[in-house]
């Protein structure tokens, strides 16, 4: 059952990434940094099953990691919006030269 | 006067050296120090002062005034307090000299007092201090220095009081003194070096001091360029001394007094590298002496003022080259072909400047030439291994090339003034112009043919004895190592002290006698200059009698020509010098021969005195009547010279050459690399990098689009290339 | 009947389904043009992920993964689109045409390589050899789900706790810095 979790994985990290890449609305990006989160989460839970508890550990660790960020980049797309009045991505391209 | 002064004290030393120094004093210097800070002094309040006279005329210019300063006859501060400060200074340091020197006669000197006050540099073994040194040779340049140069700030008093720049010039002045003490004070190589640069550029500024003329402005920058050669020649000749080269290690430190002390040990007798050190010191003194081949810069130099041309361009700085050599006498020594180049050199220039010297018009280009000639009757002097003859031959040219440059200024003064209420463009310095002013100059003609018999060796005046004593000595080697070398310069030198009895006494008859040609307006003009500018003429007159009597060879002292043993002073200087000389004289002695007392053809030195003074007083009288005789026409109505005279006048075309030969391949070789390698190529490189990296960058901009999501497609790519490198 | 039944509750079938549904609802949060459609389709996701967190026996992180990911964090998604009334924006949301199939070969890419790479990890010998299953059962069943966890996280990993507790005050602080109107 490992290999198919660590595919799954990957599929979950690929569709994400995906959807980075597509997506102009900055807060389904963010959703879809969350999923790659998650299916990194997928793969450690998976491993932990045969090479011990520490795994899960990482989980726990990377899930507070995905808390803290999604507080900071919320009050991040609130401050965008404020000043722009839309979490449309192509408006903001002001990180050019 | 100090004179009686100075022989009293002579004669106290003389007794005190005739008794087998038998435990003299030691020398105690009194305020050294003073003697230099004294002109740093006096420049920076002149300095001060020309820099509120130069705002206040800004200012006067911008407020719309016609700049004149002595409009209602009162001249501002700005020039007033320079006249006391400029001279004041000097003659304070003067006075140092002089209590400085009364104390040195009586002391008993045989090595050097080193005044040694901080450590200038300490670089591993390099160690420079600032130190000054004082001995004799010192002691005498000095003298020269301080004396001349007081003198000469009086007479400036008068001559320039109605230039706007007057403080600047004093400025100027006071520094050239000060750097010129520098280099006669000097310890080491290095001390010596920064006075000789600084002189270098006081001169510069100085010939250029009316830098709104193009011409005078760039006659200085030929003076420093020309005298950047020999600069760099002294500068290899010190890295040499301390560095060595080959088998020779090299002395390690740069003082005098170490250097002279080891060299008789360290370097071989006519050894390479004394002789390369000895012809790179030669190289120097050629340019700041105005020699062959660097000897062109010094006629153009007269274009400055012509007090400076008396101080700098005649009686100290251009010396500076003869007192380098007697200063170095050991290595000279050493190497008996740099000092025979040297004497060849001194020759040479002595005999073609003075022929130079007979067709020129320009009354200070006619002083100039004989500058050079008189300088390389110095350095035959030097180069033969007579260095006292040599000093001694420097102060009183000193003496009487400062009087006739000084007379010459007041000549200039004179017929500026002249010229200038009648508005006539004529040139005032062109002697053809002149005429008959021995009525309207009588002390200026007076003082100036004192000068001019000095100058052509006649007897009892102060050039004849110290240039029969430079012919002599060339003469006396001509029995020893190499010979017929020495009997060379020997004629030589015979030949151009004639021909400086002719173009001197020329100089003499066109400016001062025949008829008046300033013309009949002008001449109502003309008048002698006040008190400040003659009573300066008069003590170098003085002196251009007298200077002479303290070096009576014993030859000459006990028959007619020296009083019969009346004059007290015999062969003083020689003795006076020999602490300096004497090492350099054993060792020319031990290697190549002493002197002989006999001249080349036969004949003691007292009869070649009689025939040398009495040829040049024939020659004077016969050229005055030949001179007299021409009729010379103003300068605008003169045809142009034919012949070989046209030669002389244009100066053999030397300039012309080293233009064709050197200035102009220089210029179109600074062209080539100007236009093609620089603009061209190094340019070329360093644009078309910067076009390459501009272009890199602006393709690289392309991939800052500012959009996340680009962003994240490359940073996706750059994660599948790794894991595709990683896995595969 | 009953084989079918214990079929239908083994393991393999399980993580299957619950497979199957995170796929889905990770596509369709991709696809899905509503900011909240795709939220849900998140939520979803996280919920049958925490279902094979429990097929691979980490019942404190399936826990936790409802509790947090998709009660608290998810919510706070939710709380802000609503905040800032997204889901009308007249601008097109997905990117198309030859970004899109560049973004898909990108990404299709990286889920081929790294499949690739996963296969046949079980037969690596450090999986075979590994006695990971049994330590695992026996600690769950010594300490409790709870209990496995808390214990090296309170002792080898204290320093690395501690250090996240510092990393959400500083987030807290950091939110409520940027979301201030005036600083």
């Amino acid at each position: 059952m490992l290999t198919e979790a660590l595919v799954l994985s990957a599929f979950l990290f690929a569709v994400g990434t995906f959807g980075f890449l597509v997506r102009r609305n900055a807060i389904i990006m963010f959703l879809c940094i969350e999923l790659q989160l998650n299916a990194v989460n997928l793969s450690f839970v998976a491993f932990s099953r045969y090479l011990g508890i520490e795994g899960q550990l990482y989980v726990f660790f990377v899930m507070t990691v995905a808390a803290a960020e999604a507080a900071v980049g919320l009050a991040i797309i609130i401050s965008i919006f404020r000043h722009f009045e839309t979490v449309n991505v192509n408006n903001f391209n002001l990180l050019k030269w | 006067m100090t004179l009686p002064l100075v022989y009293s004290a002579l004669q106290e030393g003389h007794e005190i050296l005739a008794a087998h120094e038998v435990a003299g004093e030691a020398f105690e210097p009194f305020l050294p120090g003073l003697v230099i800070l004294l002109p740093l002094l006096g420049f920076i309040l002149n300095g001060a002062l020309a820099l509120a006279a130069s705002r206040r005329s800004a200012d006067a210019l911008r407020g719309g005034a016609e700049l004149d300063f002595f409009e209602g006859g009162k001249r501002p501060w700005t020039h007033s307090l320079p006249t006391w400060i400029g001279p004041g200074v000097i003659g304070l340091a003067f006075l140092i000299v002089l209590v400085n020197f009364t104390r040195m006669l009586g002391a008993d000197l045989h090595e050097p007092v080193i005044r040694h006050y901080w450590t200038w540099m300490s670089t591993g073994a390099f160690q420079v201090d600032a130190a000054l040194q004082l001995d004799q040779l010192s002691m005498v340049m000095m003298l020269v220095v301080t004396g001349v140069s007081f003198i000469i700030h009086v007479f400036s008093v008068g001559y320039m009081g109605e230039d706007q720049g007057y403080p600047r010039y004093f400025s100027y002045l006071n520094l050239f003194v000060f750097f010129m003490l520098t280099l006669v004070m000097g310890a080491s190589f290095l001390l010596m070096f920064v006075g000789w640069e600084g002189v270098g550029f006081c001169s510069y500024i100085l010939i250029g001091y009316w830098f709104t003329d193009k011409a005078k402005a760039d006659s200085g920058k030929k003076a420093f360029i020309v005298n950047r050669i020999g600069d760099l020649g002294f500068l290899v000749a010190m890295l040499l001394l301390f560095a060595g080269f080959g088998a020779f290690a090299g002395f390690g430190t740069l003082n005098f007094v170490g250097v002279f002390a080891a060299a008789p040990d360290a370097l071989v007798y006519g050894g390479g590298v004394v002789t390369a050190i000895t012809l790179l010191l030669l190289l120097g003194a050629t340019g700041k002496s105005a020699q062959i081949p660097l000897y062109v810069w010094l006629p153009d130099a007269m274009a400055g003022p012509t007090p400076v041309s008396a101080l700098i361009h005649a009686a100290t700085m251009v010396t500076a080259g003869v007192y380098m050599v007697a200063r170095t006498s050991v290595l000279f020594a050493l190497a008996p072909v740099g000092g025979l180049t040297v004497a060849l050199i001194g020759a040479t220039t002595a005999l073609f400047a003075a022929t130079i010297g007979l067709a020129q018009n320009d009354i200070k280009k006619v002083l100039a030439y004989s500058t050079i000639s008189q300088l390389g009757f110095m350095f035959i002097g030097v180069g033969v291994g007579a260095y006292a003859a040599g000093i001694f031959h420097l102060m009183t040219h000193a003496v009487f090339k400062g009087l006739l440059f000084l007379g010459a200024g007041a000549v200039i003064h004179s017929m500026h003034h002249a010229l200038h209420h009648t508005h006539n463009d004529a040139d005032p310095q062109d002697m053809r112009n002149m005429g008959g002013l021995r009525k309207f100059l009588p002390i200026t003609w007076i003082t100036m043919w004192l000068a001019t018999l000095a100058i052509a060796g006649i007897w009892p005046f102060a050039g004849f004895f110290s240039k029969d004593e430079i012919i002599w000595m060339a003469g006396a080697r001509a029995g020893g190592v190499s010979g017929g070398w020495y009997t060379l310069i020997w004629i030589m030198a015979l030949a151009a002290a004639m021909i400086t009895a002719v173009y001197m006494t020329r100089l003499m008859i066109m400016t001062f006698h025949g008829k008046n040609r300033t013309g009949q307006e002008e001449a109502r003009h003309l008048h002698e200059s006040p008190w400040v500018m003659t009573v300066p003429l008069m003590v170098l007159a003085f002196f251009s009698i007298f200077g002479g009597w303290i070096n009576v060879p014993h030859a000459i002292s006990d028959s007619f020509l020296g009083g019969f043993g009346l004059l007290p002073m015999t062969e003083w200087l020689h003795e006076w010098l020999h602490p300096i000389a004497g090492v350099a004289t054993e060792i020319q002695a031990a290697n190549a021969g002493a002197f002989v007392d006999r001249a080349p053809f036969g004949g003691g030195e007292l009869l070649w005195a009689v025939l040398s003074t009495g040829a040049a007083l024939i020659v004077v009288l016969v050229s005055a009547r030949v001179v007299g005789g021409f009729k010379i026409l103003p300068a605008g109505e003169s045809p142009e010279p034919v012949g070989f005279k046209k030669v002389l006048f244009m100066k053999y075309y030397v300039d012309e050459f080293y233009d064709r030969i050197i200035v102009q391949p220089l210029i179109r070789a600074s062209r080539f690399s100007w236009k093609v390698i620089d603009a061209g190529i190094v340019d070329g490189v360093a644009n078309g990098l910067g076009n390459l990296a501009r272009a890199l960058g602006w393709f690289g901009s392309l991939f800052q689009t500012g959009s996340v999501n680009t962003y994240a497609l490359f940073l996706a790519i750059g994660v599948l290339v790794i894991l595709g490198v990683v896995a595969f | 009947m009953a084989n079918f039944f214990d079929f239908l509750l083994s393991a393999d079938f399980l993580f299957y389904v619950f497979g199957g549904v995170a796929i889905g609802s990770a596509i369709a949060l991709v696809t899905r043009k509503s900011p909240v459609a795709s939220l849900l389709f998140m939520v979803a996701t996280l919920a049958s992920l925490a279902g094979v967190y429990v097929l691979f026996e980490a019942h404190f992180l399936a826990a936790i993964q409802i509790i947090v990911y998709a009660g608290a964090i998810m919510v706070l998604f939710l709380f802000v689109i609503m905040l800032l009334n997204l889901g009308h924006d007249y601008q097109k949301d997905l990117k198309g045409g030859a970004w899109a199939i560049v973004a898909f070969v990108v990404a299709g890419g990286l889920a081929g390589v790294l499949a690739q790479q996963f296969k046949g990890t079980e037969a690596l010998p450090i999986y075979q050899n590994a006695q990971g299953p049994e330590v695992i059962d026996a600690l769950l069943a010594s300490q409790g789900a709870v209990g496995a966890i808390a214990h090296p996280l309170f002792s080898d990993y204290v320093v690395a706790f501690e250090l996240t507790g510092i990393l959400l005050l500083v987030a807290i602080v950091g939110a409520l810095a940027l979301a201030k109107r005036r600083v």
